[in-house]
């Protein structure tokens, strides 16, 4: 696709709006609609543009195959994580009350954190998948 | 003007369903399927669940269309023709459909405050969680807080699609994939890295 350079600079300049969405979406979950699984798919997105318009070679370069694989468990620790700091701390499984000294603001680091790891397994594996299904060539017949 | 809205895109879903069955075409269908989403988050968002419209619209019309694309290329774009009359499957789809129209008919009315769903554990969501969480958006109080169990299966379940994919279709190309026509003859788009993977792969084997 190299010469066609309408499209390489329009995805240039939707790319960074995109992970900037990603992020809103993400962090003002708490306020409006969206949350973690909105916010990976959105954050995928815009990795999955960047390898349609300058090739799939490029766009491992930029976030290698074994970071995203990572990416798709580490959430889930990050996720069950915060279940095990809570019982550490004298709570039940998944009760954020006891991460802070006032159960409301404990709530708040909770969910902030486990939206977080959705984010980052929903990012990690969409963006796997894609690479996955890129990565292949046709079976000729 | 709502339920003018609602049937207006309830029919427009009927239209591009019964597209998607009729097109031979795959490329066709899945920018039909990708439309679906979309006038599906439309509804969801007349609905007043846009938490849900929300998901809709970026993994329906976005990820997924995006997904079946790559399939696409690697499976080819036209379908074969059929030649059986599937008259087995349209009666047991009929008869299903029955079923479910039937039950239908015992369900509370759509969007009465008195149904059952408004007096489980609604009331406690939009009365405690104000000052038990202290979130606006409710949606994310009782999707990362109450049902959090629940949200940890559901992130789980995404992880183990990864794994599903990444053990069949694998990490890349698969050289074992390849015919030995194409194999043999040099292709340009097989880089260095695809040619180091064979050796390994034929360790394993």
């Amino acid at each position: 696709m190299d010469d066609r350079i309408i499209l390489r600079v329009g995805a240039k300049i939707l790319i960074p709006y995109i992970l900037l969405f990603a992020l809103y979406v993400q962090f003002h979950g708490d306020y409006g609609p969206g949350g973690g699984f909105q916010a990976g798919v959105i954050f995928a997105a815009g990795f999955v543009l960047y390898a349609l318009v300058y090739g799939l070679g490029n766009a491992k370069k930029v976030m290698p195959p074994a970071v995203v694989h990572t990416c798709g468990a580490l959430g889930v620790m990050i996720f069950a994580g915060v279940g095990f700091v809570t019982m550490g701390l004298g709570g039940v499984f998944l009760d954020y009350g006891v991460l802070a000294h006032d159960p409301e603001h404990g709530q708040h680091y909770g969910i902030l954190l486990v939206e977080f790891g959705v984010l980052v397994t929903v990012f990690g594996v969409m963006v796997s998948l894609f690479y996955a299904f890129a990565g292949r060539r046709r079976v000729e017949t | 003007m709502v339920a003018i809205t609602q049937i207006t895109l309830l029919a427009l879903l009927a239209v591009s369903a019964i597209a998607l069955l009729r097109i031979r075409n795959l490329f066709a269908v899945v920018m039909l399927g990708g439309i679906y989403s979309l006038v599906s988050a439309a509804l969801f968002t007349s609905l007043d669940a846009v938490d849900v419209a929300f998901t809709e619209a970026a993994v329906g019309a976005g990820i997924s269309t995006v997904l079946l694309l790559g399939t696409l290329a690697l499976v080819g774009h036209e379908a074969k023709p059929r030649v059986r009359r599937p008259l087995l499957p349209l009666f047991v789809v009929m008869v299903t459909g029955g079923v479910l129209v039937y039950g239908t008919l015992d369900m509370p009315p759509f969007g009465d405050p008195a149904n059952p769903a408004h007096h489980h554990v609604a009331p406690r969501y939009i009365e405690e969680s104000p000052h038990e969480i202290g979130i606006p958006n409710m949606v994310t109080s009782v999707l990362a807080s109450y049902r959090g169990y629940d949200t940890m299966g559901e992130t789980t379940v995404i992880f183990t699609a990864l794994v599903a994919v990444l053990l069949l279709i694998g990490m890349g190309p698969n050289p074992r994939q390849v015919s030995w026509k194409s194999r043999g003859s040099a292709e340009p788009g097989a880089g260095p890295e695809d040619r180091e993977d064979e050796p390994t792969e034929e360790a394993h084997g």
